[in-house]
């Protein structure tokens, strides 16, 4: 791009007159364009406007995206950017001016002329590209409460910068915490900050960072590893995909700064089969370290040497389990094994091994930089800090967020959330994905962090939080987290690979409307069996999401057994079709298109369904012009 | 070393690589299907699991020993996970026992008997699968794997082949050879070491008892038998008798009661074996052959080299093995009409410990001049079911000398039931002098150690002789790589496929822990020891067989024209 | 047997990662990536390339989804399922494709090899569920009225 300043960074200086002249860079936009680039807004369409954007910029005379071409010209900045985390309102063009940032959603390629001739050019924001919410128009991202409310460290550059410029990561304080760690700390004194931090594991287990460190920095082994779990595999949880695409020099920096704490030369990034963008935006980032010289030997003139290395995963969400994650990378089946030996002793190719989360490591940097302290005054005592969600379901907002460690479900539902979608009631919401378990309004106030979700049978996980109002059928939830789980069973060990099946059958049986009474008690007895008999987490955890249901919502299993009712009509086979006399003007042709002859009547009087036979295909549902065929819970 | 508290009483313990081992020690037969002290440690069947003072649940297979753990091992809630964990195995298994090979001897379902499951509330979802009777050694049944893996690892680990592994996931997962291919298309060596470590009928021995009591009622045919020496320290057991005693004399007596004609020991088939391979060997050392001589007489490691170290094949002794000479050596004297004056059909049926044999046996190079010369080999367990059948109390019988005139062998052939035999044997061929001390000096120069790969140098004239024993094909892997890479030089290697030789071989009764193991090795010593003939140029029968019938047929009847792996 | 030029570009693919063990699963990935399947016959053959027994491979080919010994078409779509899509129903999508195409849970590829259907956990688009990814293209916010025009406008390309 036209900002770049060749050459190695072989040096301190090297470092900081590149990052002074990236500043000046930065400092000499007129104005600069960023357009979204994350998956989602990719998925809306958002390359398409950032062609255009560059069309039109290059098709208008006396601008220029040029650093340093001096002339009468408007220097512009045409950028793509990590997700922003409200994906559904994507393509997101932010336009900045200095200080000045008007956040526009929806934008279609149509749109960029106007967007450039009034917001670039000129000083006019085009209202109806604006985010609205409750009526009210919101110009700036930070003033969108949305946004507003969060507190964004790890998210803190996404939608803010290239991610794939080194400079714009080095102009935005990229690379600082390094320096400083690399020159003015000791490893010993990195890993003592980063366990006085208190960060833990944001992965899911939520374990102290700090000491796996201090573990694996006091091993006798001299060769050891920097792992990074990008495995990301709650289906319905994009944080660390979002960082990976966002900010990948942030992650390395954060596996960099590990690498040098614990003397290690090799860091491994195990990306997720499904995030294609996160494996490309990584590895620009890597080939452009090593280009400059920031990865590879002698880094910045020390001892220090450090390589990366991506590895791709291939569809088996048991490849996020520790052991599993490293046997992949070792090129073998993805089978977790028996500990000990841990991860820290014996991890990949049986060397000490650190194993961080991508959230994890991309806190790094910014403890390094502010201090324990700092950090500790985020969050709570004994979970310090922020944490991402993903937030889905019938919510207002969906999106990616950040908050302090302890915020309420309340405050992230209603204030952030923006509340039920389609004023429906909140009903539950399901934290930890499919290894966790149901909160209920109950617990709306309850601060999340590790200990205290914990408390109520659920766990933070990786931070997936669906949304579930009144139409959402909780056993259906269990049955599809039991599906998940069970498809994912690595097969190893015979309480997962037999429990979760027979777990998910009976379940299966009970959506289907064949449950019977004492199915309840064997689910009950597979499931604590199946949560203290397995070999690794993913056995362990798979019950959760049953046993939290049927603890709170026990009226619901018990309904659709005995009264063969889903009160959310979600379940296909409970649901009864029935024709309202009131409308149906006898015409007959449910009855006609009926697949199963489910359905008599006389002509002109009102037709009745025999629910026996009725295979519930919604046909005659669909079809019956006179609207008079509903469904009864 | 330390103290663990197990279900209330101290323990001590001291170097033990695991709690589980600790436990048995402790005299507590603790559950366990995929634990196996020579295998890594898998942790899958879960029901090895144990308690601590906290709650905590583990496996403690998988435990390291601490110093102060408390644990208990039979708590209620263990029991009841642990009956359900077998419920859903057996839920998920065809439970045909009654017809299943390996009734009677399946860990399965004696913990199914132990834990009392008397229902299983699952319904079957495995899909039925065909077996695979392909090899001539083993017979792969998928329908009643429990997926422990042990197979897996055995012949990964142990024998460094990996014919089988897992194939897909989850619920769905499976043990099979790539792509689904029958066994026999495979690089599988027919050891049978994984039907040993298989606790279920998942894999076991492709029999050959129906062929063999056929011909034992057929009277125009005589049958007759040769008893390798690990099989008779290898049967007593399953009658009651002491662990690892020679029965040798009983194995005649019931083999005359069920039908045999003759009863010949496959140790004259050994002493023939050590006459021809010593002289190969010295003429190789001598006159500049190809060395290392690697032995031939196991016929899995044979495979072995052809399939994995082609380039080594020169070096493999042209000698058949013993079960090969014998066989050859006893058609070729029942052609002679003058042997075989009722004209009846001769068939040899081999009892090995052995299920490889049984693919030797088909071997093209075990043919002589276009006859099989071992029609039917039965592994030791197949003869002690033959023996069930019969119904005949075998503990009682008196025992009786095998036929002449194949029926005396000389201790030194005994001992090829060991790893290091057929190298002790060789150095007694070539040494001088039989007196109990010169003996015991070969005994004494590290042929006999416990290790699986056993190093060590012997003075022969004036030079040093160098030579390897291994048992194990992993480790026959390791000697092989580095005698490919220059880095080790040997003039003889010994290897055995199965570790510790042929007592611990694929055809013997399973389910022998460390003091069966040690008797049947002890046995085979105690076998050899009371011989009247130590070598095998002292037996006098061998001494005849060369003056007279086999002069000038050597070559044709104790060696291989040509190098064949199957 | 394969042609040639099957075992020549996987001795390229082999060529970029080494010959290791530890190889085997990106270049089984590029291998599918190029046919859009891992025949057969290239695992047995990068097995034996870069030193490991074909029953690991073959193990190690069959533990992950995303290796399939069958061919796939040429669109390959995945319909996601998980959690943020399913609460907002998803399955009536993949229904749609299914009876579009003629496919089943069984049977994930039309008899023309133009379209393979599986389904998904999750492509990290949540906020736009539910979602769809063509070869790796993400189409967001579908419904089943929205897939059939997909199949329809995927049908056209191939005329032109
Ligand atoms: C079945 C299973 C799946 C997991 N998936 C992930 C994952 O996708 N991403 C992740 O970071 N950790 C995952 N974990 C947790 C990891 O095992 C590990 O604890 C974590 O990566 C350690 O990093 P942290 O301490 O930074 O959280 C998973 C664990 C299990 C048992
Ligand atoms: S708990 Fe499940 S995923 Fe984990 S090892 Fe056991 S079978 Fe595999
Ligand atoms: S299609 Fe509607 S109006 Fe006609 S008979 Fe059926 S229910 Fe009545
Ligand atoms: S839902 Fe389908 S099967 Fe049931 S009555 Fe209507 S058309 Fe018939
Ligand atoms: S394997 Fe064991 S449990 Fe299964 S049928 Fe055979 S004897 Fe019975
Ligand atoms: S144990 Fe019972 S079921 Fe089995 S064979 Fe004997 S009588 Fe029949
Ligand atoms: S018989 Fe031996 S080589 Fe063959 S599969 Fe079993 S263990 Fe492996
Ligand atoms: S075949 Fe036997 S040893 Fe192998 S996994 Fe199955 S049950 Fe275990
Ligand atoms: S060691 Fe003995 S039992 Fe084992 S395969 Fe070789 S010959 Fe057979
Ligand atoms: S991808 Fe643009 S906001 Fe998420
Ligand atoms: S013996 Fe410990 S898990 Fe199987
Ligand atoms: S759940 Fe479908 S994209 Fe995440």
């Amino acid at each position: 791009m036209n900002c770049e300043v060749t050459g190695m960074i072989r040096t301190r200086e090297d470092l900081k007159k590149r990052t002074e002249l990236a500043n000046e860079v930065m400092a000499s936009y007129d104005c600069r364009i960023l357009v979204c680039s994350g998956t989602g807004c990719i998925a809306s369409g958002s390359e398409k406007v950032y062609e255009e954007f560059m069309r039109i910029v290059g098709d208008t005379p006396g601008v220029t995206l040029e650093f340093g071409s001096h002339g009468p010209e408007a220097h512009l900045g045409v950028r793509k950017t990590g997700c922003q985390g409200v994906c559904e309102l994507g393509p997101l063009v932010r336009i900045q001016k200095g200080d000045k940032v008007v956040q526009y959603t929806k934008v279609q390629p149509s749109d960029c002329q106007e967007i450039f001739n009034r917001t670039v050019m000129g000083d006019d924001v085009i209202e109806s590209l604006l985010y609205k919410q409750k009526g009210v128009t919101y110009t700036s991202p930070d003033e969108i409460p949305f946004i507003a409310k969060q507190t964004r460290i790890v998210l803190e550059n996404c939608g803010k910068y290239d991610s794939e410029s080194l400079d714009e990561y080095l102009a935005s304080g990229g690379f600082q915490a390094f320096q400083k760690a690399l020159f003015e700390m000791k490893p010993e004194e990195i890993v003592d900050e980063v366990d006085r931090s208190g960060l833990r594991g944001r992965g899911g287990g939520g374990f102290p960072t700090g000491r796996k460190w201090k573990q694996v920095a006091r091993q006798k082994e001299k060769e050891r590893y920097v792992v990074c779990n990008g495995d990301e595999g709650d289906p319905g949880a994009f944080m660390d995909g979002s960082v990976m695409e966002g900010d990948p020099y942030k992650l390395i920096e954060g596996m960099m700064i590990a690498g040098y704490a614990v003397s290690s030369e090799n860091g491994y990034i195990y990306v997720r089969a499904e995030y294609p963008m996160s494996v490309a935006r990584l590895r620009h980032a890597i080939a452009e370290l090593e280009d400059k010289g920031l990865l590879g030997d002698h880094i910045l003139g020390t001892d220090f040497n450090f390589h990366m290395h991506i590895n791709r995963g291939a569809g088996a969400f048991v490849c996020g389990e520790g052991s599993a994650l490293t046997a992949s990378i070792e090129g073998n089946r993805g089978m977790p094994r028996v500990k000990p030996p841990r991860t820290v002793e014996k991890g990949l190719w049986a060397k000490p091994t650190v194993l961080n989360n991508v959230e994890t490591y991309a806190n790094v940097p910014k403890i390094v930089l502010q201090g324990a302290d700092w950090y500790r005054s985020i969050g709570t005592e004994s979970s310090p800090g922020t944490k991402t969600f993903s937030l889905t379901g019938s919510i207002q907002n969906t999106g990616l967020i950040e908050v302090p460690m302890g915020t309420t479900l309340r405050e992230i539902i209603f204030d952030i959330g923006g509340g039920m979608k389609d004023g429906g009631t909140f009903k539950a919401v399901q934290i930890g994905g499919p290894s966790g378990g149901c909160l209920t309004k109950d617990h709306l106030d309850v601060p999340l962090d590790f200990e205290t979700v914990k408390k109520y049978g659920a766990i933070v996980g990786s931070g997936g939080l669906v949304v579930m109002d009144d139409s959402t059928c909780m056993v259906e939830v269990a049955r599809f987290f039991m599906s998940f789980t069970q498809r994912e069973s690595c097969g190893k060990c015979v309480p997962c690979r037999e429990g979760t099946k027979r777990m998910l059958e009976i379940l299966e049986k009970i959506v289907g409307g064949k449950g019977e009474l004492e199915d309840l008690d064997r689910l009950e007895e597979l499931a604590t069996m199946v949560k203290n008999m397995s070999l690794c987490g993913l056995g362990k955890s798979a019950p959760l999401p049953v046993l939290s249901t049927l603890n709170t919502f026990r009226d619901e299993y018990i309904e659709h057994i005995v009264d063969k009712k889903c009160r959310a009509k979600v379940c296909t086979a409970l649901r009864r079709f029935v024709i309202n006399p009131e409308f149906c003007r006898g015409c007959g042709k449910c009855a006609k298109n009926c697949p199963v002859g489910a359905i008599t009547g006389v002509r002109k009087e009102c037709y009745h369904i025999d629910n026996d036979l009725c295979i519930k295909c919604s046909t005659c549902k669909d079809n019956c012009a006179f609207d008079a065929i509903y469904i009864e819970a | 070393m330390g103290v663990i508290t197990i279900d209330g009483r101290k323990v001590e313990f001291t170097d033990e690589k695991n709690l589980l081992t600790i436990i048995r020690k402790a005299g507590i037969d603790i559950p366990t299907l995929c634990y196996h002290s020579e295998l890594s440690t898998f942790g899958a069947c879960r029901l090895c699991m144990v308690e601590d003072d906290r709650g905590r649940m583990f496996a403690s297979c998988s435990e390291e020993p601490r110093d102060g753990m408390v644990i208990r091992t039979n708590t209620e809630r263990l029991r009841k996970y642990r009956k359900l964990i077998i419920e859903l195995l057996l839920a998920a298994h065809c439970r045909d026992c009654l017809t299943c090979e390996k009734s009677g001897d399946c860990n399965l379902q004696t913990l199914a008997k132990r834990f009392g499951i008397m229902h299983v509330r699952f319904q079957n979802y495995k899909e039925q699968m065909p077996l695979d009777f392909s090899s001539p050694s083993i017979v792969r049944d998928p329908n009643k794997c429990i997926l422990c893996g042990n197979c897996v690892r055995v012949c990964s680990e142990l024998q460094g082949i990996e014919a089988i592994n897992f194939a897909n996931r989850g619920a769905e997962a499976m043990v099979m050879p790539a792509f689904d291919k029958p066994i026999g298309e495979t690089d599988c060596v027919n050891c049978g070491q994984c039907r040993v470590f298989c606790p279920t009928g998942a894999i076991s021995i492709h029999h050959n008892r129906t062929e063999v009591w056929n011909l034992l009622g057929d009277p125009d045919v005589r049958v007759i038998a040769q008893v390798a020496p690990a099989v008779r320290v290898a049967v007593g057991a399953a009658f009651g008798l002491p662990k690892g005693k020679s029965v040798m004399g009983k194995i005649a007596n019931v083999l005359r009661r069920i039908g045999f004609d003759e009863v010949y020991d496959t140790t004259f088939g050994a002493d023939l074996t050590i006459m021809e391979e010593a002289s190969e060997f010295v003429g190789r050392v001598e006159n500049g052959g190809a060395l290392p001589l690697l032995t031939s007489c196991c016929p899995a490691w044979v495979k072995f080299v052809g399939d994995q170290y082609p380039d080594l094949i020169p070096n493999v002794s042209t000698c058949r093995s013993p079960q090969g000479m014998l066989s050859a050596v006893t058609k070729e004297y029942y052609r002679d009409p003058a042997n075989n004056s009722d004209g009846r059909r001769t068939v040899m049926v081999s009892i090995m410990p052995c299920t490889a044999k049984k693919m030797e046996a088909k071997r093209p190079n075990s043919f002589t001049d276009g006859e099989q010369d071992t029609d039917y080999v039965l592994t030791t367990t197949e003869l002690i079911d033959m023996i069930r059948t019969s119904g005949i109390d075998f503990a009682d019988l008196e025992p009786e000398a095998s036929d002449v005139p194949f029926g005396l062998g000389s201790g030194g052939g005994v001992i090829f039931g060991v790893s290091g035999g057929v190298t002790e044997a060789v150095l007694r061929r070539i040494t001088e002098g039989h007196d109990q001390e010169t003996l015991d000096r070969i005994a004494a120069c590290g042929v006999r150690e416990d290790e699986f790969i056993r190093e060590f140098a012997v003075p022969y004239k004036d030079r040093e002789l160098k030579i390897c024993v291994v048992s194990g094909l992993a480790d026959a892997g390791k000697v092989m790589d580095q005698v490919k890479s220059g880095e080790k030089h040997f003039d003889l290697i010994e290897v055995m496929a199965c570790r510790r030789g042929c007592i611990m071989g694929g055809g013997q009764p399973r389910l022998a822990g460390d003091r069966t193991k040690a008797a049947r090795r002890d046995g085979i010593y105690k076998a050899d020891h009371s011989s009247v003939i130590r070598k095998c140029n002292e037996n006098p029968t061998i001494l005849s067989l060369y003056d007279g019938m086999l002069k000038g047929k050597e070559h044709r009847l104790l060696h291989n024209e040509k190098f064949c792996a199957e | 047997m394969l042609e040639e030029c099957y075992y020549k570009k996987a001795d390229e693919i082999i060529a970029g990662y080494g010959k290791k063990p530890s190889s085997l699963i990106p270049i089984m990935q590029d291998i599918q990536a190029e046919y859009r399947y891992l025949p057969g016959e290239l695992l047995t053959y990068v097995a034996k390339q870069i030193g490991i027994s074909e029953s690991k491979a073959y193990s190690v080919a069959t533990f992950y989804e995303n290796f399939s010994f069958e061919e796939k078409g040429k669109y390959v779509i995945k319909v996601c399922d998980g959690t943020a899509c399913h609460v907002r129903k998803s399955a009536p999508i993949l229904e749609a494709f299914q009876k579009e195409l003629g496919l089943s849970a069984k049977k994930h590829t039309t008899d023309d090899m133009l379209f393979t259907v599986e389904t998904v956990s999750c492509l990290g688009a949540c906020g736009l569920a539910p979602t769809v990814m063509v070869n790796e293209e993400v189409h967001p916010k579908m419904t089943p009225e929205s897939a059939l025009e997909l199949i329809h406008e995927l049908r056209g390309d191939r005329n032109d």
